[in-house]
């Protein structure tokens, strides 16, 4: 497809921008020339399906996999130029939530949200700790699963808890990893809803990878289809599923949407 | 080239492939070490969590070991008409090498297993990662504490051995002959030079890195899910104790060198 559909001209409102993005474990081609823009204030949702190269795309610009080739520039710096306190600085200023929410299995919810802050903020008091700590879980509807540990919550409280973790940083970008996987339609739902408050109380940006259709229909103001590591199409999702692809064509005749 | 010679060639370069990466996780360790933040908070807990694991069983081998070497080494004494010179001997055995040794092997097992198992399910889970993205490095805060306190803590843990091994080797002399503790200890330190104490403590402080970072070298590198968790906890142990026995060896030879030297 034309790269025109993924870039917006306006290059000073991008907060990402990839051009040309290139990845190959061994023989296996991942990404096959990825090129879009993320716009300040946006969501944009990636869909496709399992072993499609989502991941592998969001792990790239948060800079904890390296591209074979292309550039990826995240708030007007080149993710694998930097060194590692520049890129740490960056990633402060970058959420991400993971698909199976990774939470510290060894601390509570409390301790799971205060150690980003704790880490890189080490002259905060306790009591500051523990406000931001209750602010976020309380945008994210947990505020009495504090101290409870990770094995105690359901699936939807995990990524709940995930997202509070990445809120804590008050990030200006937010990367969601398939945020609905294994959640049921209610909890997903609801996940759907929480992403969308949680971009709007903080006026950033997001990016949000998933195989779900309901759940990019309903936080993308854009959205791109990735196949075989390629964009198919990008636009609204009218835009996206008016054409007649036969990938596009299966993907959401196996979805259902709501 | 046949099959033969292709899983030859295969295994020679992945020998060398994992040398040199063992070689930048060290390397990357004495790099990180000295760098601030130095997360002493964290290598005090891991340092209690370590001596806490560790002391029960080493409480009882310590004290086992003690017994039943100088029940055995009596026989032979006896011989000799010379089971006075027990207190001396278990003070050079235990001192010169069981109390370090016998401490590494159960903290091979019982800590380097845990360390293994500890990251390899963290890696596996996308902890790691989620303290990289969180402008944490995982390394300086998982690695660099647990090898730090594996090194403090095993030498402590390898004098309290000691001097367990001691107490139970007095334990069993006193019930056969008239001694008093004190007598006990000061004939067993009687041929105990400050070599001797010197090198084992140097040996302790090396198999203590050597637990930790093997450990943490194998939960670090863990893949394939619940059963590289598992590989990564059992290979931690494997080689810890291979690498213990290799660097006993080298110590007391070099030790050894120094002393008639």
């Amino acid at each position: 497809m034309g790269n025109t559909e993924m870039h917006i001209t306006n290059k000073d409102e991008s907060v990402i921008s990839i051009n040309g993005l290139y990845k190959s474990f061994g023989d296996e081609h991942v990404l096959n020339g990825i090129d879009f823009t993320l716009l300040k204030g946006e969501n944009f949702a990636i869909l496709g399906k399992s072993g499609s190269g989502k991941s592998v795309l969001i792990k790239i610009i948060v800079g904890l996999l390296k591209p074979d080739a292309g550039e990826v520039i995240v708030l007007g710096k080149q993710v694998d130029k930097l060194n590692r306190t520049e890129l740490d600085n960056l990633r402060m200023r970058v959420g991400f939530s993971f698909q199976s929410s990774a939470l510290y299995d060894s601390m509570n919810v409390y301790q799971n949200l205060a150690f980003p802050l704790t880490m890189n903020f080490r002259d905060l008091s306790k009591k500051e700790v523990g406000s931001a700590v209750e602010e976020v879980l309380e945008s994210v509807g947990l505020t009495e699963k504090l101290y409870q540990m990770p094995s105690d919550l359901s699936g939807g409280q995990r990524k709940r808890v995930g997202i509070a973790r990445m809120l804590i940083l008050k990030p200006e970008i937010m990367l969601f990893d398939e945020p609905t996987a294994g959640l049921d339609p209610i909890t997903s739902g609801e996940i759907i809803e929480l992403i969308n408050a949680v971009k709007k109380q903080n006026n950033a940006s997001s990016l949000i990878i998933t195989h779900d259709l309901t759940c990019a229909k309903n936080t993308g103001d854009r959205i791109a289809m990735l196949f075989e590591g390629r964009f198919l199409k990008a636009g609204t999702f009218e835009e996206v599923f008016d054409i007649d692809n036969e990938h596009i064509k299966g993907f959401y005749n196996y979805n259902f949407i709501q | 080239m046949n099959n033969k010679n292709y899983l030859f060639t295969k295994g020679v370069d992945n020998a060398f492939i994992g040398v040199s990466k063992a070689y930048s996780f060290v390397a990357l360790f004495f790099k990180e070490a000295f760098k601030r933040p130095f997360h002493l908070r964290e290598i005090f807990n891991q340092s209690f969590e370590i001596g806490i694991k560790a002391l029960p069983l080493i409480t009882v081998t310590g004290f086992v070991v003690g017994v039943v070497f100088t029940k055995q080494s009596r026989p032979s004494l006896e011989e000799f008409g010379a089971t006075s010179w027990l207190p001396s001997l278990m003070g050079i055995a235990i001192v010169r090498a069981l109390g370090a040794l016998v401490t590494a092997l159960i903290c091979a097992g019982k800590v380097g297993s845990g360390i293994g198992a500890e990251l390899g399910s963290m890696n596996v889970t996308e902890q790691v990662d989620a303290m990289e993205v969180s402008a944490i490095n995982p390394f300086k805060y998982l690695v660099v504490t647990r090898v730090a306190a594996t090194t403090i803590t095993i030498p402590v843990l390898a004098l309290y051995c000691s001097f367990l091994g001691l107490l139970g080797s007095f334990v069993n002399v006193h019930a056969q002959e008239a001694i008093s503790l004190a007598t006990f200890f000061e004939n067993a330190f009687s041929s105990i030079k400050f070599l001797d104490i010197f090198s084992s403590l140097f040996k302790s402080i090396v198999y203590g890195f050597t637990i930790g970072i093997v450990g943490c070298y194998m939960g670090y590198n863990a893949t394939q899910g619940t059963r590289g968790v598992g590989k990564a906890a059992n290979r931690a142990v494997v080689l810890s104790i291979f690498l213990i026995f290799i660097e006993e060896i080298v110590i007391v030879q070099l030790t050894n060198w120094i002393r008639y030297f």
